[in-house]
Parts: structure tokens; C-alpha cells; sequence
């Protein structure tokens, strides 16, 4: 294929645009690690800056000062990201199967109840009242976990349409034909035909789980069972309280164990390390699922 | 078949959806009976099914105080706003992208396009936190200051949100809403834009009459889908990233705000209530309304 010279100024021009892009998607992380390895009182000083003017990595030694704190919102985080993702990922599938499968009588029937939750629910007042009252989830790490999470119907879909689409009904009646029973063709021919799905949409919980904040907000008090958002999300109040004024009055030995500003980012930042992580994975991966879910099957 | 062997057949699969059943059944249906609390006086005392009747009056309320006004007016011009910019900024990314030759390069861009929007709203709002604070934030200090111009406080402004939010909004979402027009982008037959090259079309123009009207298709789509959620507000976007602050609610107080500041900050539960059912009434109303439509222009996108 023969470039005009046009053709190639605008590959140019497209190549500068999607560098500028990036920056500019980059810049703001590069903003709080350099934040976090900066020294507390030049941070105060000068501001928040791209170049560190006096490189410190206190911020992250102090955390082995709040190591029990910031360990144990580590652990819940993960905690609840692995069995969230994990309960959530089988009954999504188990749920799926079955509405997957054209000669089972209730496949639309399943289909309609989870497809309705996607458009009417009841409200934030009732599901509260119901896992407080009911359930007693307050203050237990289930709250973290059952409520809106463990599995939502746009998940639950999308496994129903790569399963309708992708592993062909005979398969399964072959392997039914030679005595298999459906829970034996379900986790032995269905679920490893059906790898990248599943790897979709536990990349979708797995996320969810780890950034989910509005749980605790709705159903945790006690500190122990915050997470590493929440925690974030405590910190950040405290920097608000100091703001406010109030604080002069009341400040007493507790503003001395208030973390700095440099301690927050670095928090901040080994917040996104996991992200990080699945990043290479999402790059594949979470591009199928949006791409399946915008065309709908 | 007989009815035994029928059953022999059906039983199987249906205990396989029970666990999954179960969890909708509880997390989603049960709430959609407790929409009658809206219509009663919550009393804890005499508990939720004790309380009394009142009809209408939380909405009535609700309806004369000045908030049920701004919360719907921010609600639906944040959304409006985010769909059209969200929109133009996600096909202008897959068009750039569309037009990087190697594709490795690509692939690495999707990957720092996206990442803003794997973060959570928390650590969003401390990345906001680290530009906007008052004292030692990167705009008043390195970007204000040098210019000689007198620092702002951000979080106590109102009037600066409405740019701030759609700002955070875009940088969060474009390069991951780009994913889907990258594909159909990806989709496009080359030889249509080899035959326009030989007709003498230059980019720009192969762009505005081939790859824009190829798109038109997803991007009606994609547009009257959103316009269905538009009565819905992302939480954390309006309550964390202005972290929360008084000041702020004349331009960050959204739907989904109120019904946490009225259930757990104000203790009033008939105001959240009727504010969550107001919102899920609607938001229902507009997704059949949606779909009629998306029926119309192109069935085998409907949702039902």
C-alpha cells in the first residue's frame, strides 16, 4: 500500500495525538509517586510537583510504622477480591448454563428474571433496610461481599451469549449421549471450553472487588474490616478535619500518628500496584468483554 | 418424552441456576417489594411494617424542597454533557489509534488509555486531590502562582465543578469507551478506503465520508443506551472526588448523592426513599422508552 504524502502526515499527526493522549492519562499517577517519595516538609512547601525536589522514601518507611493498619486493610481487600471473585464467577456460570442451553424448557424464563434487575431495582432505602435488618450484614466482612456484588445480570449475560455461541449444543449432547451427567459436562466440557469468558468476567469482579468503597460506606464503622479504599477514604477525612479548623481544638497526641501528606500517596499508589498487575491482561481481555457486551447476542 | 423423564432432564439444570437464582432473588427482587417504605412514616420503634401510611406526602415534601430541583437538573446535564464529549473524545482516540501502523504500539497506548479507568473513585479523588488542594496543590502552586495569579480554593468553589467533573469524567472514561469504536473501526472493509484514495480522497475526507458514517450505527446505539441511564449518577464521581464538601452540593449534588446524604448523614429515610424510587421509576420509564426507540432504528440492537 502506496502512502501519500497526506496519508503520512496524518499517521504522524495521529501518532503525536495518541502520545499526547497517554501523557496525559499517565501524568497524574507520575504526580503522586513522585508525591509519595518526596520529603514531607519541601511536599509542603513547594506543592505537589512532577521533579522531586528532595527525594525521600520516608513516607514508604513509615508505613512499616502503621504496617499492622495498612497490612490488615491489604489482607481484607484481598480477602474479599479473591472469594468475591471466586463465589461470584460460579454461580454467574452455574446461572448462565443453564439459560445458555436452547433445549432446557426455563432458559427464557431465567433469562427474563435476570435480565429485569438490569432495568428496574428498588432502590438504595430497601436493599439497606433488608441486609441490616434481615441479614445483620453491619460490620461483618460479608458486607463487603454479598451486597450488589457477588453477581449482576450484565455478567451473567455476557457468559450466557459466549456459551450459547461458542460451544455448540451437539458437544455437549455427545458427551451427554456417553453418560455425562450435566454437572460433569458443565465443569468438564463447558467451563474449559469457555476460558476467556471466564477470565473477562472474573477481570470485571476482580475489579470491582478491589475497588469497591461503598459498601464499607454503607455497612462498615468499625475499622477493622476497612479495606485499602476505605482506609484511603479515612485518611483523606482526616486531611479534610485538619482543614477544617476544628482540629486546632481538639488536637491532641492523635495528630502525631496522623500520617503525612507523602504517607496518603504512597498509600495511593500501592493502592493501584495490583491494578497494575492485570493491567497486561486487561489490555486482551476486558476489550473482548466491552466489545461482546456493546453487540448484544 | 415422559413427564418423568422430562423432569429427569430439566431437574439437573435447574439446581445448577439455584445458588445464582437465590442471590437475584434476594440482592435484586426483595428490595423492589420494599419500594412501600417510600409511602410510610419510618418509625423504628414500631418497625418497618408497623409504620404508618402516609401516601404521598414523602414526595410532596420531597418535591418543595429546592434540592429535589438541583439534584435532577445536575443528574441529567452531567450525563447529557458526559455523552456528547465522551462520545466525541472516545471515536477521536480510535480513529488516532486506527491509524498507528504497528500494532504493538497500539496495545500500549490502550494500556495507559485505560488505566485511569481500572482506578477507584478513591484513589481518583486523591490524584484530584494532589492538583486541586488549596495549599499545596499542583494548579495553585506550579500553575497559578508562577503566573502571578491569586490561588483558588477549589473545594469551597462551586462554580468551577462543572468543568472539574466533566474534565474527570473524560480523562477517566474516553480511552475505554474508544475500545468499541476502535473495533468496528477495525472492522471496516480497507478496500473502501482504497477505492476512495484512487478517486483522489485525502484522510480527512476518507474519515468524514467513510469511517464516520460506518460508525453511525454503534455510535446511535451506544448514545440511546447511555440515554437510558441518564437518570443514574456515578457516587463516588460526585460524592468522593469533591470530597464531600458543603460547599460544593449546588453543582455536585446528584440523585445518587442525596439518597446517601438523606438516608445515612440526615437519618431521613422517607426523603431517600422517595428519592430512590423517583430515581428507579424513571430510570425504568426511560430504558422501555430507550429500547422502543433503538427498536426502531435498528431491531437487532433492542435490548427486549
Amino acid at each position: 500500500m502506496i502512502q501519500t504524502r497526506g496519508e503520512r502526515a496524518f499517521v504522524i499527526f495521529s501518532a503525536i495525538m495518541m502520545v499526547l493522549f497517554t501523557l496525559l492519562a499517565f501524568l497524574p499517577f507520575v504526580l503522586i509517586v513522585v508525591a509519595s517519595i518526596t520529603e514531607e516538609s519541601s511536599l509542603i512547601r513547594n506543592g505537589y510537583s512532577f521533579i522531586p525536589t528532595q527525594i525521600s522514601f520516608d513516607s514508604y518507611l513509615y508505613l512499616e510504622a502503621s504496617l499492622h493498619t495498612f497490612i490488615r486493610a491489604y489482607g481484607v481487600s484481598f480477602l474479599v477480591t479473591v472469594l468475591g471473585t471466586a463465589v461470584g464467577l460460579l454461580i454467574t456460570s452455574m446461572l448462565a448454563y443453564p439459560m445458555s442451553r436452547r433445549d432446557f424448557k426455563y432458559h427464557n424464563v431465567l433469562a427474563f428474571v435476570v435480565f429485569f434487575t438490569m432495568l428496574f431495582n428498588g432502590g438504595v432505602v430497601p436493599s439497606y433496610i433488608m441486609w441490616t435488618q434481615f441479614f445483620n450484614v453491619k460490620d461483618t466482612i460479608w458486607a463487603l461481599i454479598v451486597p450488589n456484588l457477588l453477581a449482576n445480570g450484565f455478567n451473567v449475560l455476557l457468559v450466557r451469549n459466549y456459551f450459547k455461541n461458542n460451544v455448540p449444543l451437539e458437544i455437549i449432547e455427545s458427551a451427554q449421549i456417553d453418560g455425562a451427567s450435566e454437572l460433569r459436562t458443565f465443569f468438564k466440557i463447558m467451563l474449559p471450553l469457555s476460558v476467556p469468558v471466564m477470565v473477562t468476567v472474573g477481570l470485571f469482579m476482580g475489579l470491582a472487588y478491589w475497588n469497591d468503597w461503598i459498601n464499607a460506606l454503607y455497612y462498615i464503622s468499625k475499622p477493622q474490616y476497612y479495606g485499602i479504599q476505605n482506609l484511603l477514604v479515612q485518611l483523606m477525612n482526616n486531611i479534610q478535619y485538619l482543614n477544617s479548623g476544628q482540629a486546632n481544638v481538639v488536637l491532641g497526641a492523635e495528630a502525631v500518628d496522623m500520617p503525612s501528606t507523602s504517607v496518603r500517596m504512597a498509600m495511593a499508589v500501592l493502592g493501584i500496584v495490583p491494578v497494575l498487575f492485570v493491567l497486561p491482561l486487561t489490555q486482551k481481555y476486558l476489550t473482548r468483554g466491552v466489545v461482546i457486551g456493546a453487540v448484544k447476542g | 418424552m415422559t413427564k418423568a423423564r422430562a423432569l429427569k432432564k430439566t431437574l439437573p439444570l435447574f439446581m445448577l441456576a439455584i445458588p445464582g437464582l437465590l442471590y437475584f432473588l434476594i440482592n435484586s427482587y426483595l428490595p423492589m417489594f420494599g419500594v412501600f417504605i417510600a409511602f410510610k412514616d419510618v418509625n423504628y420503634a414500631k418497625g418497618i411494617f408497623g409504620s404508618d401510611w402516609i401516601g404521598f406526602d414523602n414526595f410532596t415534601f420531597l418535591f418543595q424542597t429546592k434540592d429535589a430541583w438541583i439534584m435532577t437538573r445536575n443528574t441529567l446535564l452531567y450525563n447529557l454533557v458526559f455523552i456528547a464529549l465522551g462520545t466525541v473524545f472516545s471515536i477521536m482516540i480510535a480513529i488516532f489509534m486506527a491509524e498507528l501502523l504497528k500494532k504493538v504500539y497500539a496495545k500500549l497506548f490502550m494500556s495507559g488509555l485505560i488505566l485511569p479507568n481500572l482506578i477507584s473513585m478513591v484513589v481518583l479523588s486523591m490524584l484530584v486531590f494532589a492538583f486541586l488542594n488549596a495549599d499545596s496543590g499542583f494548579v495553585n502552586k506550579s500553575i497559578l502562582a508562577p503566573l502571578g495569579l491569586p490561588e483558588i480554593s477549589w473545594y469551597t468553589e462551586s462554580k468551577y465543578w462543572p468543568y472539574i467533573l466533566v474534565f474527570i469524567q473524560i480523562w477517566k472514561t474516553a480511552g475505554y469507551g474508544s475500545i468499541v469504536y476502535f473495533a468496528s473501526i477495525a472492522g471496516i472493509d480497507k478496500s473502501i478506503y482504497e477505492a476512495a484514495k484512487i478517486d483522489g480522497a485525502g484522510k480527512i475526507r476518507q474519515i468524514r465520508t467513510i469511517t464516520l458514517p460506518l460508525l453511525k450505527p454503534t455510535v446511535i446505539i451506544l448514545v440511546l443506551m447511555s440515554l437510558g441511564r441518564i437518570f443514574n449518577s456515578d457516587f463516588g464521581l460526585f460524592y468522593q472526588v469533591p470530597m464531600n464538601s458543603g460547599a460544593l452540593y449546588s453543582t455536585t449534588q446528584t440523585i445518587d448523592t442525596y439518597v446517601y446524604r438523606a438516608l445515612m448523614q440526615l437519618n431521613d429515610i422517607g426523603m431517600s426513599a422517595a428519592a430512590g424510587l423517583y430515581q428507579s421509576i424513571v430510570g425504568f420509564a426511560l430504558v422501555v422508552i430507550v429500547n422502543a426507540i433503538v427498536r426502531k432504528v435498528s431491531p437487532e440492537n433492542a435490548l427486549f
